[in-house]
Parts: C-alpha cells; structure tokens; sequence
C-alpha cells in the first residue's frame, strides 16, 4: 500500500449472504482518509452488496467491519462487538448514496435536504453557508428547491442524492455508481462536483464502472471480482497499466470508456 | 476554479410545477351533484349528503393510522378493528358514568363528557396498541401471512376479552341530550350530532396534515412511506417511527369507535369485524399508504353507502365494494398511488 496513514475505513475477511446467496467471499480492503478510494470491478462482482454491508444494509456474516477503529459491522461471536444496525451506522458519520439514489419522490427538494440534514428541525436550522455552497455546486438544486424530487432528471437527481450526503459533515460517503445511466455532459459536471468534494479532503469510496471517472478521481482502487477483492493499489498504477486493466476489468472496461 | 454548473439540462425547463391532482376530489363534488337528481328533493339530497359526509369523516379517523401503519412498514394489520371496539365500549363506560352530564340539558356539559370519552378512548386504545405492537406485530415484521393471522388472532382474542369486560350484549351508547335531533336548514334536516363528526374530522384532517407536511416526524413518515431503507440511511430509527404511528393509529381508532358507537347509538363487541372491512376498502380505495387517498375515499364511500341506502336498500352491503372495484379499473393503485412503492 501506498499510504502510511490509518485507514478510516477497513474490511477484513468480509462474507455476506443475502438469502441463500453467498455473495461476498471474505472482502479484504482500506479505505484511508482524505482521500478517494474507487471500488470497480465488473457487473455482480459485489461492489453493491460491499456498500450496502458497510451500512448495515446486510449483516456481515463474517469478518469485520472497522470505522475509525471501532467495529460496526461483523458476526454476533462476541469478538468484533456483532453488527450495528443501519442508523446507528449513519450517526457515525457515513452518508451513502445508493446506486437508485434513494430520492423521496413525493417530497420536494428543499424536504429532501432538510431530512438528510439531522441536526435540523426546519429548514431555517440548516448552515446557511453550506447550503449555498451546495447551491453554487449545483445550481440545479435551487432552482427547482420547491418542486417534487420525482419530476427531476436522472442527472439532477444524482445530484440532489450527493447535495444530501454532504448537507452536513460527513466523516465518509459512499457512492455507488453515480454515473449511471447519465448522458456524458452531465457525467462531466458531476466529475467536477466530486473533483471539489476531493479538493476538501473528504474520505469517500466510490464504485464506479466508468473508467474515466475512475482514473480523474481515484487516489486508491480496489478491484473486486466473484466476491473477492482482487487487486489493490494505487489508481494511477492502474490507470496507466492497460494489460493491467485488460486482466482485472476485461471488456467491461473498454465498453464503458 | 469554482466553475461548476451541474444539470441546468434543455429539459429541465419542461418540469411541471408541484401539480395537485384534483380528479379524486372532483369525482366526490360529481358523486354528490350526480345524486341530486336521482333522489329528487333537494332537502333530502342535503340531509343524505351531510349524513354521508360525516360517516366518511368517521371512518377517515379510524383508517387514516390503517394506511399509514402498511404504507411505513408493509404491515397489514387485521386487529385494527379491535382498537375501534375498545373504543366504542369505552365511551359506553364514560357516557354511563358522567350520566348527569349527558343528561343535562346543557350543551357544554354534554360536550366535556362527550371530550372526556373521546381522551379516554384514545388514551387506552393507544396503550393497548403499543402493547400489540410490541407483542404480536413485532416478532412478524416482513412475513406477510404471519402477520395477518397474528393480527387476526389479536382482533378475536380482543373481542373476546371485550366480551368479558362489558359483557356479550349489545350496548347502548344514547347521544347526550343536546346533541340529538336536527338543525333545520330549509326542509333539510341536519342531524345535530353529524354536523359535530364533520367538525372533529375535519379537525383530526387539518392536524394530520399539518403534522404531517409541516413538521420533520411527519416528513420522515412520509419518507418512510416511500423508502424505509434510505431514511434509515440517512441516520433515523424507522421502528421507532413506526411504534409511534402504531399507537397514534389506534388511538385514533379508539377515537372512531367512540364516533362510530354514537353514530349507531349502541355498541356490540363485533363492531370492529364489521367496521375492518370498510376501512381496507377505503385505504385501498385511496391508495395505500395515502392520508389523503384514505380521506377522498372515505367520504367516497360514506357518500355512496347513504346515496345507496335511500336510493336502492337492498345493493347498500354491496355499493362500497362495487365504487372499489369501479375506482381499481380506474387506478389500479388507488386513488393517490404512492411513489417509489
């Protein structure tokens, strides 16, 4: 590894089951802080299911999941101090974007962001600053502040989920997939919303299958396949390796770039 | 360096403006215009109105925790009647006791007995609910046969315990002195009591909107309605949530059944079986989930079930079935679908 700092995120030998599904075969990886850490790998490789285990969507059936050294997630034997649930996970100071973006459709954008933001009762009780901020980010958010969230585009949308998770300080967010499905401009300006998320040392892990995302923010990768963590390292290793590329990411690669 | 301009894509400019859907409430003016000339008199026309608009606004009371209780959690819980029937027997207890304040020719007075049966009623019936929550409703959470049988099983068990408090027979439950008889209105008469249960209802409307679209509870309800997993995501106890809007159903059930019971005059302990299934019919009619959905559909139905009684008796059972079926060709979702379910 690259780094010498403490990883503000660890999974060690992490296995998930989802029904009779054993999806995840004991995931190894690091997350360290300040920094953004890509999480690729091909369809079905896990990369969703490694999200949603870190919150507690899923309970880690084996193995541990560590946050600023203390276990939230990991078998009930006593030893890893057994799962935490979902909320309790979020008041650690972990947002998560899902890869449907979780927007409330039937609630308006300005409600969308009041919920995300918990210390606030009403919207007069968010920090005005960063909601400007957020606004100069993205623009599209106060312009359509009173409509419903469900009649936004799919890139607004993203937009709105990411505006969400960084309402208030966030110790670590988690991004599955962001670009999906958005028409290529939108994807640019959405680079350049997470390039200022970078610029202010936020600690996020991000999965992504489109490569040139990966390589404008990536510090770190790791590379998942069938369940396992297969590679990890440096990004701009990887970014720079196209045999390397080949063997980890195959076609899915060259499809998406 | 701070150039970002996020989406302001060509078509964001096509993004309707928040667009209330006024259909379903349309449909209860046409209902209640279309019936005018089938009935012929006006002034009966205004007292099978009024009566059908008060019931709606009773059996709104009693389903609107119903809707929301499966909207937050997917549970369908068939004991809620059971809630509605403590709380009619309730009130028979009260009333009986504050005899003297019901019997005083004194509209006050009736009303603070009238008041105090309705807080004792909701006090009980959402004590008792957060004790079947807790006891039957939790341990089945995401098994949908489970829960209708334990929830079935709660409803006979309370009714039998209903049966062993206040007896098997029938109850009655009189109207306080100055609460019975009409207000005329032209030839029309009101019933006195009817024009209080539109106020109430209309009062437990006004407050659950507001406690809903105004406040951060009833935002994450609302939430919570759509997507349970995102707002637990964003760091809230979504079972917490749902033991609230558990006992504050049934407490307004309770609050229904006190209606309910004066609405009929007596009381018998199966009143909640009987009064369920009017109210899935409502929530399904208004969609699931929906507050306001479940309101459209209530007065639907206490529209059409009064339209129907004094038009054709004998199709009375099966009106509020067939305006379902009629409203499910329409909106297979209910009246107001909610999102994201």
């Amino acid at each position: 590894m690259t780094n010498a700092l403490l990883p503000l995120l660890r999974l060690q030998g992490v296995h998930t089951h989802i029904g009779a599904y054993h999806i995840l075969h004991g995931v190894d990886f690091d997350v360290p802080p300040g920094q953004v850490t890509m999480l690729l790998g091909r369809n079905g490789a896990g990369k969703t299911t490694t999200l949603r285990t870190i919150m507690g969507l899923w309970p880690t059936a084996r193995g541990t999941v560590t946050f600023d050294g203390q276990a939230i997630g990991g078998d009930s034997d006593g030893k890893s101090g057994g799962q935490r649930s979902t909320p309790e996970i979020a008041r650690l100071g972990i947002a998560y974007v899902p890869e449907n973006m979780g927007i409330f459709g039937d609630l308006t954008v300005r409600e969308n962001v009041l919920l995300a933001a918990r210390g606030a009762r009403s919207v007069d009780d968010i920090d005005t600053n960063r909601l400007e901020w957020l606004f100069g980010l993205f623009p599209a958010l106060k312009k359509f502040w009173l409509f419903p969230a469900g009649k936004l585009s799919g890139g607004q949308k993203q937009m709105l989920a990411i505006a969400r998770a960084m309402i208030e300080p966030r110790r670590l967010l988690l991004i599955d997939e962001p670009s999906k499905g958005l028409a290529p401009a939108i994807v640019g300006n959405l680079i350049e919303a997470l390039r200022e998320l970078k610029r202010m040392q936020t600690t996020v892990l991000l999965v992504e299958q489109n490569f040139n995302m990966a390589r404008a923010l990536g510090d770190t990768v790791a590379v998942m396949d069938d369940g396992r963590v297969v590679h990890r390292g440096a990004m701009a290793e990887l970014a720079h390796d196209e045999s390397m590329q080949q063997r980890l990411l195959g076609l899915s690669l060259g499809a998406h770039q | 360096m701070n150039t970002v301009v996020a989406t302001q894509a060509p078509q964001s400019a096509a993004i309707p403006k928040t667009r209330f859907d006024w259909i379903p409430l349309a449909i209860v003016a046409v209902l209640a215009i279309a019936a005018l000339p089938l009935i012929g008199s006006p002034s009966t026309w205004l007292t099978l109105t009024v009566a059908g608009l008060a019931m709606g606004m009773i059996v709104f009371i009693t389903a609107s925790g119903l809707t929301l209780v499966f909207g937050l959690m997917d549970v369908l819980n068939f004991g809620h009647g059971v809630f509605i029937a403590l709380g009619a027997f309730i009130a028979t207890t009260v009333l009986g006791a504050a005899a003297d304040w019901t019997s005083a020719d004194s509209l006050v007075r009736n009303l603070v007995a009238v008041f105090a049966a309705m807080v004792a009623a909701m006090a009980l019936a959402g004590a008792v609910g957060w004790a079947f929550e807790r006891v039957l409703v939790r341990p089945v959470y995401g098994q949908h046969l489970k829960q209708i049988l334990i929830t079935m099983g709660g409803m006979i068990i309370g009714e039998e315990l209903i049966k062993v408090v206040w007896g098997p027979e029938q109850r009655p439950l009189p109207l306080p002195e100055a609460l019975r008889g009409s207000l005329l209105i032209g030839d029309a008469a009101i019933g006195k009591y009817r024009v209080l249960a539109l106020a109430i209802g209309a009062l437990v409307l006004v407050l659950m909107l507001y406690a809903l679209n105004r406040t951060k509870i009833g935002l994450l309800v609302r939430a919570g309605v759509q997507d349970r997993e995102m707002v637990e995501s964003l760091g809230y106890r979504i079972r917490t949530l749902f033991v609230g809007v558990f006992v504050v159903g049934s407490a307004l059930a309770g609050l229904g059944g006190v209606m309910w019971g004066m609405f009929q005059q007596n009381v018998i302990p199966q009143i909640g079986a009987q009064v369920n299934v009017l109210i899935f019919i409502v929530i399904i009619i208004g969609g699931l989930g929906s507050t306001f959905g479940c309101f459209i559909g209530a007065l639907l139905v206490g529209l059409v079930v009064n339209y129907a009684g004094f038009l054709a008796p004998p199709v009375v059972m099966f009106s509020s079935i067939g305006l379902m079926v009629l409203v499910l060709l329409w909106r297979p979702q209910g009246l107001y679908p909610v999102a994201n379910r």
